[in-house]
C-alpha cells in the first residue's frame, strides 16, 4: 500500500505499516490490512488482551498486540513459526478447558474459535482435557446458555455493560474456576432483563449465547468461515473501526 | 431476612455506602452468617448501586469469601510446603476425624469446613492453621484437639484461649533497619528540615506546593534527592528504583496523589513484613508519611493481606496514636498544608494482589485481576491518579534514609545493591525467623548462621524466585546476583525436590488470576503433568510438556504470576533431574510399534530414501 510520507509508520513483520496516534498494533494492522490472528478483541470495544493469541514480539520483547500502543519506528513480528506455535498451543487449551463437539454445535462454521483453530493448522487438541462441568441455562423462552464453550472473551460482558446499559453478564470464580455468571439472584438468565436485541447477543465467538429457534437457519457449509478462512475475512470487520465516541477507544 | 439486614446497614454506613470499598463491606458481611447467602449479595448491590452480578463477580474471586454454606468455623491450614515438612496434612487428617468431617466439605450440620490454604506466613512457627482468619502458629496434635473441643462446644472464636493465637516475632539477626529504634515522627521532622544538598538542586517545591505545602519549602525534594541519592531499590522483588518511581508520581499530573503500602506478602516462605507490621509499625507509617510529603499525596492505604487479620486492631491503634500525636491528619509535625492520613484495606485470600495493579484493582473494590500496562500506577494508579506502591520494607529504609541520609544508605550493601535486606529463614534449620543482612551476604553464611546442616538446596525469593543447589551456596544475595522478596527456604539432603516443586504448581494454579489464557490454562495443566508423574506414570514426553509450557508462559502470560510459574519446575529439573527420573515409568518413550520401520516397504516402492520419506522426529 502507499505510505504517506507525513504518517508515521511502525514495521510489522518487515513491512512498513502507517498508523494513527493511540491506535494499538491490532488496530494499525488490521486497519492497514494485516491480519494478526485474535480471539477476544473486537474492534468496536477498548481492547482488553485475556486470550493472549494476538501476541507479538515488539522490539524483541513478547506482548499483546491488541493491548500495546504502537509507536513509531516500533518492530513487530508477528507471523513466524514460533509465534504461530504458540498460538496453537492458546487454541488447544481454549478447546481442552472447555466442552467443545464443533459436529454438533449449532454455531459450527460461524464459531471464531473454530475458524481461528482451522487457519493455525490446529489439528488436535494435544494437551489432556478438562472435561469441566458447566450446565447449561435454558431458563429463557428466547435465549440459551450453553456454558461449555465459553472462553472467557468478555466481550458479552463488555457488550452488555457499555452498549446496553444492563450488565447482564459478569465473570465469578477465579483461575481455572473462572466462570460467566448472570445479574439474577436466582442465577437464571430467564431472570436478568436480557433482550434478544441486545447487543450481547451478537458479540459472542463461540456458541455459548444462542437465541433460540433460529439456529440452522443457514445450513452447515454455507456460513461464514466455511466460505473462506477467517484470516481472509477479519480484514471485512476492520473498517467497524473503533466507534469514536466509546469510552477508552481513543 | 430483616434481622441480618439491620446489620448490613451498619456496615453499609460505617464504609459510607462506597463501592470502592466493596471487599471490606463483604468481608465484614461474611462474619454474620459465615458465609454471603444469594439474598446479601442482592441487598449490598443494591445500597451500593452496583449490578448484582459484579458484587458476585468480586465476592466469588477472593479464598476468604464463601458464595455457598461453609460453616461457623472455617479451618484453614496453610498449605505451603514448610507446612507439609512439618506434619500439617496429618493434622489436617486428624481434625477431620475427630470432628468427623471430610477435607474441603463443610459438615452437614453448618458447623465446620475444614480446608488446606496457600502458605499463611508463619513458615517460622508452623504447621500454621487460620481460624475464621485468626492465625493459630506451631499446631501439634495436641493443639488441634484443643481446636476440635472447642469447636464441638461451639466457643465462640473471641472466647478462646489467647495463647492459641500468640504469634513470636523470632528476630535473629537485626541489622540498621531492625536495629534502630526511631522516635515516632523524626524521620517526618528530618524531610521538612532538610534543605537542598546540591547546588543545582530545583530550589521550588512546585509539586508539593500545589498540594497545600508553601512553595518555599525546600524538605519535599532534598528528601527526594536523598532517596534517589541512596540507590534504594523496592524490596518486593522487582528491585525498581525507589526515587525514580517517587519522582515520576510526584511529577504526573492528577488531581490526587496515593500512597500505598504493599502488605499483601503472599509469597510462599515470606513472612517479615509480619514482623515489621507487628513491632516496627511506627517506621513503616513514617516511611509512607515522608513519602507523601515528598510526592504530595493527601491519603494512603496499607494493604494488609487477609492472613494477617490479626494485626489489623494493633496498626489501628498505631494510627490512632500518631493521629492525636499530630503525625498524621492535617498539619503534621506543624508544618502548614502538609495534611496526610491512612486507611488499611485488609484483603481476602488472593496472592495475585500483591501485584501492584491488581492490588489497586483490589483496593477500588474489584476483582484483583492486573492491569494492561502502560499506563503504569505511578501516572495512572488508584482511581486513575498518580500513585506509589511500595513494599513495607521500602518504607522502613525510606524513613532510615530521610533521617540519615542517602550517602549513609548507599555505603551499606553493595555498589548495585545498596543497604541491607530482611530475609524470612524456614525451613530445615536450627534457628527459623527474620535476619537482616547487608546486601551482598552469602547464602553459605545465611545457612551457617541459621544452622542449616545437610543443606541440599535454597529455594531464594519463593516459588517465583530460584532453587540452587549445594555448588551455589557461595552466591550472594543482592539484585545483581540472587534478587529476592526475602524468602529462604532451607531443604536438606532428606527431602525429595519433586515434592517442593509439586506443591509449589498446585500453589500457582491456585492462585492464578484466571484472567489469561496461558496462566488460567497452562497452571492446571503443569499440575496434571506433576501429579501424572508423582503417580509413576510420566515419560519423557511429560518432561518435554513442562519445557513447552514453560515457555509458552513466560512469552505470553499477562503478569509475573504466569512469567514464573513455571520457574520451580523449571528449576529442579535442572537441579535434581533424579527426583524426576525415579518417576517415570521408562526414561525414553520407545513405542512398541516402529512407525518408521513400517515405511520403508513404501519407501521401496517409490525409490525414495529422501528425508520427506521418513517420519519426523516430534518436537
Amino acid at each position: 500500500m502507499n505510505v504517506d510520507p507525513k504518517r508515521p509508520t511502525f514495521l510489522l513483520d518487515g513491512e512498513e505499516v502507517p498508523f494513527e496516534a493511540g491506535q494499538t498494533v491490532m488496530q494499525a494492522a488490521l486497519a492497514a490490512g494485516h491480519y494478526i490472528p485474535h480471539l477476544c478483541y473486537h474492534p468496536e470495544f477498548k481492547p482488553h488482551g485475556s486470550c493472549k493469541v494476538c501476541t507479538v514480539q515488539v522490539n524483541g520483547r513478547t506482548a499483546a498486540s491488541c493491548t500495546m500502543p504502537v509507536q513509531a519506528g516500533m518492530e513487530v513480528q508477528s507471523n513466524t513459526e514460533d509465534l504461530n506455535k504458540k498460538r496453537q498451543t492458546l487454541v488447544q487449551m481454549l478447546f481442552v478447558e472447555g466442552n467443545h463437539f464443533c459436529p454438533s454445535c449449532e454455531k459450527s462454521g460461524n464459531c471464531l474459535l473454530q475458524a481461528v483453530a482451522y487457519d493455525l493448522g490446529v489439528m488436535s487438541a494435544e494437551l489432556d482435557y478438562l472435561f469441566p462441568n458447566r450446565p447449561v441455562d435454558a431458563s429463557h423462552p428466547e435465549i440459551l446458555l450453553e456454558f461449555n464453550r465459553c472462553i472467557l472473551c468478555e466481550l458479552c460482558v463488555r457488550a452488555s455493560a457499555e452498549v446496553d446499559h444492563k450488565n447482564v453478564f459478569a465473570l465469578s470464580g477465579r483461575g481455572i474456576t473462572k466462570h460467566l455468571i448472570v445479574n439474577a439472584e436466582s442465577g437464571r438468565l430467564a431472570d436478568t432483563d436480557i433482550a434478544v436485541t441486545d447487543k450481547a447477543m451478537e458479540v459472542c465467538p463461540v456458541g455459548v449465547i444462542l437465541q433460540k429457534h433460529v439456529g440452522f437457519r443457514v445450513p452447515i457449509g454455507e456460513r461464514r468461515f466455511d466460505r473462506s478462512p477467517v484470516s481472509a475475512q477479519a480484514l471485512e470487520d476492520a473498517p467497524r473501526r473503533p466507534a469514536a465516541k466509546r469510552e477508552g477507544s481513543a | 431476612m430483616a434481622e441480618p439486614r439491620s446489620e448490613l446497614d451498619v456496615i453499609l454506613e460505617r464504609y459510607g455506602l462506597q463501592p470502592t470499598a466493596l471487599l471490606q463491606i463483604l468481608r465484614e458481611a461474611q462474619e454474620i452468617e459465615g458465609w454471603l447467602p444469594p439474598a446479601t449479595i442482592t441487598y449490598l448491590a443494591r445500597r451500593l448501586g452496583l449490578p448484582r452480578a459484579r458484587v458476585e463477580g468480586v465476592a466469588g474471586f477472593y479464598s476468604f469469601l464463601h458464595l455457598e454454606r461453609a460453616g461457623r468455623y472455617r479451618v484453614l491450614f496453610s498449605d505451603n510446603i514448610t507446612d507439609r515438612m512439618a506434619g500439617n496434612l496429618e493434622l489436617l487428617d486428624r481434625l477431620c476425624s475427630n470432628l468427623w468431617v471430610e477435607r474441603g466439605k463443610p459438615s452437614e450440620d453448618g458447623l465446620v469446613l475444614v480446608d488446606t490454604t496457600s502458605c499463611t506466613g508463619m513458615c517460622d512457627q508452623g504447621p500454621a492453621i487460620l481460624v475464621n482468619g485468626w492465625a493459630i502458629p506451631r499446631a501439634t496434635p495436641a493443639r488441634v484437639d484443643q481446636v476440635a473441643e472447642l469447636i464441638r462446644t461451639g466457643t465462640p472464636v473471641d472466647q478462646w484461649p489467647g495463647e492459641l493465637f500468640e504469634i513470636a516475632d523470632n528476630v535473629q539477626r537485626a541489622d540498621i533497619l531492625l536495629g534502630t529504634a526511631l522516635e515516632p515522627g523524626q524521620a517526618i521532622r528530618a524531610a521538612i528540615d532538610r534543605g537542598p544538598g546540591e547546588p543545582d538542586e530545583r530550589a521550588f517545591n512546585e509539586r508539593s506546593w500545589r498540594e497545600g505545602i508553601a512553595a518555599s519549602a525546600q524538605g519535599p525534594t532534598a528528601t527526594l534527592e536523598e532517596i534517589k541519592r541512596s540507590n534504594l531499590r523496592g524490596r518486593g522483588g522487582a528491585g525498581f528504583t525507589t526515587g525514580l518511581k517517587w519522582e515520576a508520581c510526584r511529577s504526573a499530573l492528577g488531581e490526587q496523589r496515593y500512597v500505598v503500602c504493599n502488605a499483601d506478602e503472599g509469597e510462599p516462605g515470606t513472612f517479615k513484613d509480619r514482623v515489621l507490621l507487628a513491632s516496627y509499625a511506627d517506621l513503616v507509617f513514617e516511611g509512607m508519611t515522608v513519602c507523601a510529603y515528598v510526592i504530595g499525596a493527601r491519603k494512603g492505604f496499607l494493604y494488609l493481606r487477609g492472613e494477617y487479620r490479626h494485626l489489623l486492631a494493633p496498626l489501628q491503634a498505631v494510627l490512632a496514636r500518631r493521629r492525636s500525636d499530630g503525625l498524621l491528619g492535617r498539619e503534621i509535625c506543624g508544618q502548614a498544608g502538609f495534611e496526610f492520613d491512612i486507611e488499611i484495606h485488609l484483603g481476602a485470600g488472593a496472592y495475585v494482589c500483591g501485584e501492584e495493579s491488581a492490588l489497586i484493582e483490589s483496593l477500588e473494590g474489584k476483582r484483583g485481576i492486573p492491569r494492561n500496562r502502560p499506563p503504569y500506577p505511578v501516572t495512572h494508579g488508584y482511581l486513575q491518579q498518580p500513585t506509589t506502591v511500595n513494599n513495607v520494607e521500602t518504607f522502613c529504609a525510606a524513613a532510615l534514609i530521610a533521617l540519615k541520609g542517602g550517602d549513609w544508605y548507599r555505603g551499606i550493601g553493595t555498589a548495585k545493591s545498596a543497604g541491607t535486606k530482611i530475609l524470612s529463614v524456614s525451613g530445615d534449620c536450627a534457628r527459623p525467623g527474620i535476619y537482616e543482612y547487608p546486601f551482598g551476604v552469602t547464602v553459605r553464611q545465611v545457612l551457617e548462621d541459621c544452622g542449616a546442616t545437610n543443606t541440599q538446596a535454597v529455594q531464594i525469593s519463593g516459588p517465583s524466585g530460584t532453587c540452587i543447589d549445594a555448588t551455589e551456596f557461595d552466591r550472594r544475595i543482592a539484585f545483581e546476583d540472587l534478587p529476592t522478596a526475602g524468602a529462604f527456604m532451607a531443604f536438606d539432603e532428606g527431602r525429595d525436590m519433586f515434592e517442593v516443586a509439586l506443591n509449589f504448581a498446585h500453589f500457582f494454579a491456585h492462585e492464578s488470576c484466571g484472567f489469561c489464557t496461558p496462566c488460567r490454562v497452562g497452571t492446571t495443566l503443569l499440575c496434571h503433568v506433576m501429579d501424572k508423574l508423582e503417580a509413576g506414570k510420566g515419560s519423557q514426553h511429560d518432561l518435554n510438556r513442562i519445557f513447552r509450557l514453560n515457555r509458552l508462559l513466560q512469552a505470553s502470560s499477562h503478569c509475573g504470576l504466569g512469567h514464573t510459574a513455571c520457574n520451580p519446575l523449571f528449576d529442579t529439573i535442572k537441579r535434581f533431574r533424579p527426583a524426576y527420573e525415579r518417576r517415570l515409568e521408562s526414561l525414553e518413550f520407545e513405542p512398541a510399534f516402529d512407525l518408521d520401520g513400517a515405511l520403508a516397504r513404501a519407501r521401496e516402492m517409490t525409490g525414495r530414501d529422501d528425508a520427506g520419506a521418513h517420519l519426523g522426529v516430534e518436537e
